[in-house]
């Protein structure tokens, strides 16, 4: 099984505006850095050019990033210790604080390209229903089917 | 205070078990026997011995690697190495648990959105304090520091516990408090920034002046 993550952000002020400027400017190593990463499996991807953003039917001041990693650790790895960190600490420059789930993650068949429209469903269900094997969080992680809750803790460090 | 962890901390009473445990850990990867042996300055069967002492009372972790320099036919069969586990042991006497609190508070901030009230505070705090040398003050709190490359890294993240809860929150705190430090060492020509590695800490320090 692979881990899909979905995240949205509601941006302070449109993508091509200059308070965006270092924000976009960031997208290009970031998601270099994404596609280098280890266990790193897919990701919707909005153009052909390194800044091109996710285009979706959700709102246009909001901002989408949507991808599949071999595992939590993988993930993990790339979201908060790699130079994304950085970004997601400038993220309140951005961005508006969230009170509602942002991101949420659920278990797809390895080979399986998920919809955002699917996506989007999780994370509605995430902010319905809570966290469950469907649509979790980090910090509420649910192992693959029928994987062990010890094999998954045994890798973390 | 759990009294299974000082039971595993008293394996390290021994100063020899001390000695190669210290070896294994400073050395962030995976150490041979003959390898620390030679380090702690004793037989490699005394060595043998105490390390899976460790192992047995699991603050080391083993495995089997060929080590480099020897590969091919004749290299032999796989040595037995060992790595520092991650597995957290705590004691204090009298009991403290400044962890929960911390975790309440990390918790305070973020409903708040007072993250750059928290920086401020780390940096001021930083700031207060009594440093001579960034080594060896980034050793005393528990970074363990070591070069690569003419930057100075660390190997092990103080705050663990909680830069997994609220990692993008604790590793911010984290590199306004070792600005702070820089500013109270008073040397302008090194710059902290963040450059995480997976299983390390967050921040790394390098010269700002060699552009």
């Amino acid at each position: 099984m692979h881990l899909a993550q979905l995240n949205v952000a509601h941006m302070r002020a449109p993508v091509d505006s200059p308070e965006l400027a270092d924000f976009v400017a960031a997208l290009e190593p970031v998601n270099a850095l994404a596609d280098a990463a280890p266990g790193f499996v897919w990701r919707l991807k909005g153009g052909d050019a390194p800044t091109d953003t996710i285009q979706h039917d959700y709102g246009d001041m909001l901002l989408v990033n949507f991808s599949a990693w071999a595992s939590r650790d993988a993930l993990w790895n790339y979201v908060y210790r790699s130079g994304h960190l950085e970004v997601l600490r400038r993220r309140r420059e951005w961005f508006h604080r969230m009170a509602e789930p942002y991101s949420v993650m659920w278990w797809i068949p390895e080979g399986h390209t998920p919809s955002l429209a699917e996506a989007m469903r999780r994370l509605a269900t995430l902010k319905a229903d809570g966290p469950g094997p469907e649509a979790f969080t980090f910090t509420d992680f649910h192992p693959a089917p029928g994987e062990h809750a010890e094999a998954v803790d045994s890798t973390r460090r | 205070m759990s009294g299974d962890d000082l039971d595993v901390l008293g394996a390290l009473h021994d100063p020899v078990r001390r000695a190669l445990y210290d070896f294994v850990a400073a050395q962030g990867r995976e150490v041979g026997r003959d390898e620390a042996a030679r380090a702690a300055g004793v037989s490699r069967t005394l060595a043998a011995f105490h390390l899976d002492k460790l192992v047995e009372s699991g603050l080391l972790e083993t495995g089997f690697r060929r080590l480099s320099g020897r590969a091919g036919p004749g290299s032999g069969r796989p040595a037995k190495v060992y790595r520092r586990s991650p597995v957290e042991r705590q004691v204090s006497v009298p009991p403290r648990d400044y962890r929960t609190l911390a975790l309440v508070l990390a918790e305070a901030v973020d409903a708040l959105g007072a993250e750059e009230a928290a920086e401020n505070a780390a940096r001021r705090l930083g700031e207060r304090a009594k440093a001579a040398d960034l080594r060896e003050t980034l050793g005393e709190r528990g970074y363990e520091p070591y070069d690569e490359d003419g930057v100075v890294r660390l190997r092990n993240c103080p705050f663990h516990v909680l830069a997994e809860e609220r990692p993008v929150l604790v590793c911010s705190l984290n590199l306004a408090l070792c600005q702070g430090l820089l500013s109270a060492l008073g040397d302008p020509r090194v710059s902290a920034r963040l450059d995480p590695r997976p299983g390390e800490c967050c921040v790394a320090f390098s010269k700002t002046n060699e552009d």
